[in-house]
């Protein structure tokens, strides 16, 4: 079943501090990656293939660096799994 | 009718000896961050390198190859004229044609050896072992000297942040020949050429000539690199442990291609490796090397002490065609 966008947003956040440290609370849907959360190109990269693995997704290179936003991630990967 | 005589094949081969060259110049990051806007933090925090090693105007790569060979020969106990095939990988010898092969092979002393280039980028070491294991089993030759080498100096953009800053020069070299147990496991070997383009050059040499386009140097797709070079290539590396017959734990070392250390700590990590197995980590002062970075990271593992000959390592070369190949050798 997909998850809402809540679900999502909870299950990013847990990969985001995996690999950054970065509280989960601070990854909110309005926030940059690059400008807000400082989370570079390498990590940003890692993250989307967990997010594969978590959320049962797929994320294409071209698709990343359309993701500007913790918001851009949770509506594409919320669109994929429908 | 009378039937061909054919080669006898040898059962076994193993690496008898490496040998290494580096650049002679240390170049800090802080020498390097200008261009780029950048910071010796940032180069450091994205990279891993501290300082990387390359060769000076008068330093070819021809040079840094001859040294290399001339250490692995001698270490190996291998008359220079009883080499069969020299075999050079690098994607950095300033001439189309002659190959810088039978150069080296002269100026070795490997005589009238047969010796080519190949051109397989940053896998193009393990290509080499590849072959030479081939070659050797096959009869056709007792002896390969093989050699990865670059002056990649000689082909970056000080401006450009995608991969000029990253890189080496060196070259590493090993000598392979017959042996009375396995010291060469089956290599897993291939390319992607769906993805030609994400490393390469600027532009074509030709659109050089005709000036419609500057010089052409070295870039790349940094972030499509770093999940292929990471994720898809940890399933080759598994498929070379599985061919070997070994465990992860019967390892002694990991030898990956030295592209980033970012890359080399998440393949580390997708392995799964116990902590009795040493990660190569040459690049943080020789930097990215291309196809030197593998002999050159085992050398120092053995000279440095932190694997013993008879050991085993897995070795994965990656890099641009998309190419790459992988083997568990045992040290030398």
């Amino acid at each position: 079943m997909a998850l809402s966008q809540a679900d999502v947003l909870a299950g990013l956040a847990e990969l985001v501090n995996d690999e950054t440290g970065i509280a989960t609370d601070a990854v909110q849907m309005d926030k940059s990656f690059t400008d807000d959360l400082d989370i570079d190109s390498i990590s940003m990269m890692t993250i989307v293939v967990n997010a594969e693995d978590k959320f049962g997704v797929k994320i294409p290179d071209e698709e990343v660096k359309n993701l500007i936003t913790v918001a851009d991630a949770v509506n594409f990967i919320t669109a994929a799994q429908a | 009718m009378k039937s061909l005589n054919q080669t006898k094949t040898v059962e076994f081969t193993r690496i008898y000896a490496l040998g290494a060259s580096r650049g002679n110049q240390v170049v800090t990051n802080d020498d390097i961050a200008g261009p780029i806007d950048s910071s010796d933090e940032w180069i450091r925090q994205r990279t891993g390198i501290i300082t990387r090693k390359r060769a000076g105007s008068e330093q070819s790569l021809i040079d840094m190859a001859v040294e290399a060979s001339k250490e692995a020969i001698q270490k190996s106990g291998i008359k220079p004229e009883e080499i069969g095939t020299v075999i050079l990988a690098t994607i950095t010898f300033p001439y189309q044609t002659p190959s810088g092969a039978s150069l080296l092979a002269e100026l070795v002393g490997a005589h009238g050896a047969a010796a080519y280039d190949i051109s397989a980028a940053c896998a193009g070491y393990c290509y080499g072992i590849a072959q030479a294991d081939a070659l050797v089993r096959a009869g056709t030759s007792k002896y390969v000297l093989v050699v990865g080498g670059e002056k990649l100096s000689d082909f970056i953009d000080p401006t450009d942040r995608s991969i000029s800053f990253l890189l080496g020069d060196g070259a590493g070299a090993a000598i392979v020949g017959p042996s009375d147990h396995p010291g060469i496991s089956q290599s897993i070997w291939g390319s992607d050429g769906a993805n030609w383009d994400k490393v390469g050059m600027t532009s074509s040499i030709l659109d050089f000539k005709e000036g419609k386009a500057s010089w052409p140097t070295l870039v790349q797709e940094g972030q499509s690199v770093f999940r292929w070079a990471v994720w898809e290539m940890a399933k080759v590396a598994k498929q070379a442990l599985a061919a070997s017959g070994l465990e992860a734990s019967d390892l002694s070392a990991l030898v990956t291609h030295q592209a980033n250390i970012r890359i080399i700590d998440e393949f580390a990590k997708q392995l799964e490796l116990p902590d009795t197995v040493v990660v190569a980590r040459d690049i943080v002062d020789t930097g990215n090397t291309s196809a030197a970075s593998i002999p050159l990271a085992m050398h120092r593992l053995l000279a440095e002490g932190k694997v013993k000959s008879g050991g085993y390592a897995l070795e994965i070369g990656f890099g641009a065609g998309l190419a790459f190949a992988a083997q568990v050798v045992e040290l030398p």
